[in-house]
């Protein structure tokens, strides 16, 4: 059984909880039934409010929450037809997993044998059956949230909400949770709204990424157009993959531009402006990692508009199907190269080694 | 040359042994001193209870002082039935019906408490220090200033009225107190998960709040039970015509010279024991069928 479109839309929505500041300014976002939705930000950037306020744990101070056609905003959390998983799963110490998962069917006034008997099939579907006797305090963090997935699914929500699900558990238990999660979702074919902090998770589950930075969205769409196609800097950065160049344009050519930072002047770089850049504008650039190229700096200038800049290894971190080379291209900031580990070791690097990172035109873009 | 090498290697023989043994089965003299202190402390703690205790097994012959002239359980029969050693049954029952209404209020009004000051609100540190202000008042001043008001008020001081208002003076800040340490192990994302899955206002309470806090709870109660139980220093000027137990026991103290009084502290004693045991074991019962040991939380 469907239970109801579950689209989501925010509209001007807007948080403050002291009449000056926006915790949440100006969200306008459209989330379709049945996606994978993540909000990815650093924390206090207000994600978690504007999941609070989808949930009905908060109200938001201007704007609409609307979930299948019908503004939510004053209805209480059972009237929105959404669960929400909370941070810390609270669940109820005192309860046995059954019971946990049992409380939403229990506080609607349903017997105990048809509360235990929807129970029993939930349990089956998250594989909690040999644990239904368990306390909370003797359950594992996985095996916690697998509870706190059963109960807030019981409900048969069309929206489910989630704090940091995975924050709480060590690295291993985190990636096979995070599938689990995948596959609930899969199956319950509901909208699942996730909030995190951390960019790996958001990529690795969504099919909408949302990044916020101090209560706006910065950009939002599809997890590889955010990773590979970032908007500007903040994005970039808080994405990571990708090494942001930033300088005053010099000369605009029709497959590079020649840059000039502070420390350095004359800098030429291959891009293909895909937006009217002129002259004398700051702009920053956007290279992935993995689309740089090291040369060793005998072995002559690239030819084709490429660029080529001379840097120093300052570092270098193996990690497996890749190393990991930190150069001093730009001072003060970080530009790294993932080579693929085969190519890298054919000719491995030293710290201290003098390098030109290079790339092809295509492979640079101009941010916002 | 040999001798020079032993006498080097002995220090270092001495560290390998201490490395391999690090905690050495001999214990410190600071331990033995500091048994001795605390030993001595619990003889001077408990000895006179002790012998109030023993004395108060005597029989017919029974004096006062050691040594004990034989066993019985004559002060016992005789302290619930003879007239002339005060109405001891009459505030026996008192002292226990008043210290259940203090619990009860006490019990109530914290819980409540507890969950108010969770949040600011408009004066929450004036209610606060006012608490504390009753709870450092000299008990025996504001005893009498109670007593003062209701004279002044034309109403009769009695245990249920005027005693119990100033025992609650002394209970409820310690109620309330005892509750903050048990609220701030509650996690309020609890109650909205509650409220996420449908559950009222009520049904939250009644579901989860109260079941979470239970054995928080009984500790309150307990406090609330003992604290009034034996209170003296509020009761005396606001208790009215009709004495508590521990204001009967200090007149008895004034006029009766027979081991009926210690019979009397040994029965108000195994009260206080049943009352704090009842509690514990709730505690204990309600950690057990939850899984955790008092410890782990």
């Amino acid at each position: 059984m469907r239970p109801g479109r579950g689209d989501i839309e925010l509209a001007g929505l807007c948080k403050s909880y002291d009449g000056v500041t926006n915790v949440v300014d100006g969200v306008n976002l459209k989330i379709p039934d049945g996606a994978y939705c993540c909000f990815l930000g650093p924390s206090g950037c207000g994600k978690t409010t504007i999941l609070r306020m989808i949930a009905g744990h908060e109200d938001p101070t201007v704007g609409e929450i609307v979930i299948g056609g019908e503004n939510v905003v004053g209805l209480a959390p059972v009237e929105r037809r959404t669960a929400m998983m909370f941070q810390s799963y609270a669940l109820f110490p005192h309860l046995t997993v059954r019971d946990n998962i049992a409380f939403a069917l229990r506080v609607r006034g349903q017997s105990r044998l048809e509360r235990y008997r929807a129970v029993d099939l939930m349990m089956e579907k998250v594989r909690l059956t040999e644990l239904a006797d368990r306390l909370p305090a003797n359950l594992s963090g996985g095996q916690q949230q697998r509870v706190a997935l059963a109960r807030a699914a019981i409900t048969e929500p069309r929206v489910l909400l989630l704090d940091e699900p995975l924050s709480a558990l060590d690295e291993q238990l985190r990636v096979r949770m995070r599938q689990e999660l995948r596959r609930m979702q899969r199956e319950l074919g509901i909208t699942f709204v996730h909030v995190t902090h951390t960019q790996l998770e958001a990529i690795a589950l969504a099919d909408i990424v949302v990044v916020m930075e101090k209560g706006k969205i910065k950009q939002s769409g599809p997890a590889r157009d955010v990773y590979a196609y970032p908007c500007d800097r903040y994005v970039a950065e808080f994405l990571g993959g990708q090494n942001v160049l930033s300088g005053k344009v010099e000369k605009v050519g029709s497959d590079h531009l020649v840059i000039s930072q502070p420390h350095r002047a004359g800098i030429h770089v291959g891009v293909h402006p895909d937006r009217r850049v002129g002259i004398g504008d700051r702009i920053d650039l956007a290279v992935r990692r993995d689309d740089i190229e090291l040369m060793r700096a005998t072995s002559g200038e690239p030819g084709g508009g490429a660029t080529a800049l001379p840097s120093r290894v300052l570092a270098i971190e193996y990690q497996g199907s890749f190393v990991k080379v930190m150069l001093d291209t730009i001072p003060d900031e970080e530009f790294i190269a993932y080579v693929p580990e085969r190519t890298f070791f054919q000719d491995p690097f030293n710290v201290g080694d003098v390098l030109l990172a290079t790339w092809s035109a295509g492979r640079a873009r101009v941010l916002a | 040359m040999t001798a020079v090498l032993e006498r080097l290697d002995v220090p270092m023989v001495k560290s390998r042994r201490h490395a391999a043994a690090p905690r050495s089965d001999r214990r410190p003299w600071t331990f033995y001193a500091l048994a001795t202190v605390f030993t001595l402390y619990v003889a001077a703690l408990y000895g006179p209870m002790i012998c109030i205790y023993i004395l108060s097994f005597q029989d017919v012959r029974g004096g006062l002082v050691f040594p004990m002239k034989g066993h019985s359980l004559h002060w016992f029969v005789d302290l619930f039935t003879q007239v002339r050693t005060g109405d001891v049954k009459g505030s026996f029952d008192r002292s226990i019906k008043l210290a259940v209404l203090v619990t009860v209020i006490t019990l109530v009004v914290s819980f409540m408490a507890g969950l108010a000051f969770r949040r600011r609100f408009f004066g929450d540190m004036f209610v606060f220090y006012l608490m504390i202000g009753s709870l450092v008042a000299p008990g025996l001043v504001l005893g009498i200033g109670i007593g003062l008001l209701f004279q002044w008020l034309g109403i009769n001081a009695s245990w249920y009225t005027s005693a119990l208002g100033a025992q609650l003076s002394w209970t409820l800040p310690f109620g309330v107190l005892v509750m903050f340490a048990v609220m701030s192990r509650f996690d309020s994302a609890w109650q909205e998960a509650a409220r996420d899955l449908g559950a009222s206002r009520w049904q939250t309470i009644r579901l989860v709040v109260i079941p979470i806090l239970a054995p928080g709870l009984v500790a309150v109660a307990l406090f609330g039970f003992t604290l009034s139980y034996d209170e003296f220093a509020r009761s005396l000027q606001t208790a009215g015509s009709l004495n508590t137990l521990p204001l009967e026991i200090w007149s008895m103290t004034l006029n009766v010279t027979s081991p009926s009084l210690y019979a009397l502290g040994t029965v108000t004693t195994i009260v206080s024991f049943v009352a704090i045991g009842v509690s514990i074991g709730a505690i204990v019962l309600i950690n057990r069928r939850r899984g955790t040991g008092p410890a782990s939380h």
